[in-house]
């Protein structure tokens, strides 16, 4: 039983992981960020690249694809994203837009592919990302055997769990994320510079889409779809969690891990999502502002 | 979508001044390059799936650019016509029905699914068309319009178990898959031969096809009492699969992977370290010995501009299944698509894996089956392999056997199926 809650467990860091930028920027921004999977993927490229012409390995691509991921999402803010501000929907087509040029991007290898030059760790194919050997196999803790890189997972995302905390409640530049989410206009009139938070807030949920990017290539595949999927999985935790309360998401990545691994275990994966999908449909019948909820913009 | 278009304008382009480059050295044959024959060639060039479509393509220009480098068919160049399926069944049915209705081409080199085969099907059999297959598939198909140059379930399996049950002394078999038809067609193979062979199954379970969330799944193969896992996983959950297996530490000499499905694609994707020890069977890998096979793998490689290139089954079917096609024409005379089909049947080529032959019953592929073992390099070492090709059996998980085939020239016996 202990390993089925292990499983859960790193399930459900696998979902925050990935959840977690976007309960910034879905939850604290308003803005619907299709583009949300496709940072992941760059986070994943981003390690694939360090390993190719940095040699270096997946604990260095952390902080680097923290940073690209961070200026990339800082420049869609800056050119796409500031002017659909409070157009829910348009932001759903725009950053969906920015989704399918970014994933062409990759496959295309930059455009460098029409005129028949390959860069290596780009292009339509697979791409491997090695994990150091301390990372692979299982260790034993008791009398249970736990994967070495889901219990390395679970740490990181606690780690940027309790970052995102402090930065959000503990700074004087989370009072002011606060303050927009609650109220954008009244925030600006008391001073703040919405528009210059609003681009951190968002390069910031960015960039942790970009580290979850990173943790994700150490045991999925790499390739220029696999954001997609994730933002699924990543917009269900936020919606459950209810918008705009990260303890919400924390908790609602946990009870969706955990319900998916024990249905998993006691009858099969393929109605453990159904069982999630059918959860998750019931939340928002019930309860339409998710679990969590508080009063938003 | 524009520009996929404009990819396959600027390649079209490319191609065309290669051509007039030759121009002085084949000036007879220029001159009559309006007699080029068409043939269309359809494969993801976007998309998920162009991982390895994208691969299935490149080969079967470079085959197409073999038999024109040696004067083509019939004294004619062949002419591809390249379209791009995008990864979607619905496209790959219009752009099937524009190669074949507007292009008029005689014959269509197309799919690796068999999502995108059975779109593309009906436009085959009512335009009377040729469609030729490169891929492994789970059978269960007697078209007369469709030629399979890939394996199907009885050559990659009725080697495999018996080899399993026999040679590696593993009887309790837990059977993974991705939940679709192929997995579930050779799983019920699988179970026939397993129950022959004095083995027994413990599970059949699936994923969905694309999910790459293993733990739980793992983690109940550990706890199954089961000596051998059965994967007939597709696509990039292979890649997950295989490292959630090391990670929970389970190890391949105790509880072997075998596999009907992973390539040297997913094995490099993976990182060779958490495969090696498992197996797969497959008609064709690139590891196979021999002078033919290596200098394929060459040329291949020299073509698509990568040292790194791989070459895997469905390539190697794409490479050779446009060569038999070459003989057929040359054979039939005329570039029409059922004077070609009747040419196939019983058509033999020396395709890079060994020889290979066309059964003229079914239009499916005599093959070679092999078991590899995946070693630390990334290659599988060949372990195991038939003497010579087998005859290819789409319907042995319904008691289909060699001297009593269900679909022949006449069509498909039905009345035996449901016997």
């Amino acid at each position: 039983m202990a390993e089925v809650v292990f499983i859960g467990l790193s399930l459900a860091s696998v979902l925050l992981l990935v959840a977690l930028g976007l309960a910034i920027t879905y939850g604290a921004m308003g803005v619907i960020n299709m583009a949300h999977g496709e940072m992941v993927m760059l986070g994943a490229y981003t390690t694939v690249l360090t390993r190719i012409y940095l040699h270096l390995d997946i604990l260095a691509a952390i902080p680097l694809a923290f940073i690209a991921t961070a200026l990339i999402g800082y420049a869609i803010e800056r050119v796409v994203v500031r002017r659909l501000y409070g157009r829910l929907l348009d932001t759903l087509l725009a950053t969906w837009g920015v989704a399918i040029l970014i994933q062409q991007a990759v496959r295309l290898e930059l455009g460098a592919s029409f005129f028949g030059l390959h860069i290596a760790g780009l292009g339509p194919g697979l791409q491997n990302v090695a994990v150091p050997p301390e990372l692979t196999g299982a260790l034993t803790l008791g009398s249970v055997q736990v994967n070495a890189f889901r219990a390395f997972i679970i740490g990181v995302t606690l780690l940027l769990t309790l970052v995102t905390w402090l930065l959000m409640y503990r700074t004087s530049i989370g009072i002011q994320v606060r303050a927009i989410m609650r109220n954008p206009r009244m925030a600006a009139a008391c001073g703040i510079d919405v528009d210059r938070v609003n681009a951190l807030t968002f390069a910031y949920g960015s960039g942790l889409a970009g580290v979850a990017g990173v943790m994700v290539s150490g045991f999925k595949t790499v390739f220029p779809d696999m954001g997609t999927p994730m933002v699924v999985d990543a917009f269900l935790v936020v919606v459950v969690g209810g918008v705009g309360s990260l303890l919400g998401s924390v908790f609602s990545a946990g009870l969706l891990g955990q319900l998916n691994g024990v249905t998993a275990f006691l009858a099969n994966d393929i109605i453990a999502r159904a069982v999630v999908f059918a959860f998750v449909i019931a939340v928002i019948m019930t309860r339409p502002r998710g679990l969590f909820s508080q009063k938003a913009r | 979508m524009d520009t996929t278009t404009r990819l396959t304008t600027r390649r079209t382009a490319l191609l065309g001044a290669a051509g007039a480059l030759a121009a002085p050295y084949f000036f007879h044959r220029a001159a009559r390059a309006a007699d080029a024959i068409k043939v269309g060639v359809l494969f993801s060039q976007t998309g998920g799936l162009s991982i390895v479509e994208k691969s299935l393509n490149d080969v079967t220009l470079m085959a197409i650019s073999e038999i024109n480098a040696k004067g083509g068919v019939l004294g004619r160049p062949v002419q591809a016509v390249v379209e791009d399926g995008a990864s979607d069944p619905k496209t790959f049915n219009e752009k099937a029905s524009k190669l074949v209705i507007q292009d008029k081409v005689p014959s269509v080199f197309a799919c690796y699914t068999s999502a995108s085969r059975k779109a593309v099907l009906p436009v085959f059999e009512r335009r009377q068309s040729l469609l030729l297959y490169p891929t492994y598939y789970e059978g269960f198909e007697c078209s007369k319009n469709v030629a399979y140059t890939g394996a199907v379930p009885n050559q990659q399996l009725s080697n495999f178990i018996p080899w399993i049950t026999k040679t590696l002394g593993k009887k309790k078999f837990f059977i993974v898959g991705s939940n679709y038809i192929y997995p579930r067609e050779m799983a019920k193979v699988s179970k026939i031969l397993i129950e022959k062979n004095g083995g027994q199954w413990v599970a059949d379970e699936y994923l969905e096809l694309g999910d790459s969330e293993w733990g739980s799944m793992v983690n109940k193969i550990k706890n199954s009492g089961a000596d051998v896992v059965l994967s007939n996983v597709v696509g990039d959950s292979v890649v997950a699969f295989y490292r959630e297996f090391k990670n929970q530490g389970l190890t391949q000499d105790k509880l072997p992977i075998c596999a009907t499905v992973t390539s040297e694609i997913e094995i490099a994707a993976m990182g060779p370290e958490y495969a090696a020890g498992s197996f797969t069977s497959f008609p064709y890998f690139m590891a196979i010995d021999t002078d033919a096979n290596k200098a394929f793998v060459e040329r291949y490689r020299a073509f698509v501009k990568n040292p790194k290139a791989v070459t895997h089954h469905a390539l190697e079917s794409s490479y050779f299944q446009v060569h038999l096609w070459a003989q057929a024409v040359a054979k039939a005379g005329e570039a029409a698509p059922l004077p070609i089909r009747n040419a196939l049947a019983g058509q033999e080529f020396a395709a890079p894996g060994g020889m290979v032959k066309i059964e003229p019953q079914n239009l499916h592929t005599w093959l070679t089956p092999r078991i590899a073992q995946w070693q630390p390099d990334g290659q599988g070492k060949i372990i195991d392999a038939y003497q010579a090709p087998v005859m290819p059996l789409p319907y042995v998980a319904y008691g289909e056997t060699d001297g009593a085939p269900f679909c022949t020239g006449k069509g498909l016996d039905t009345a035996r199926l449901k016997g």
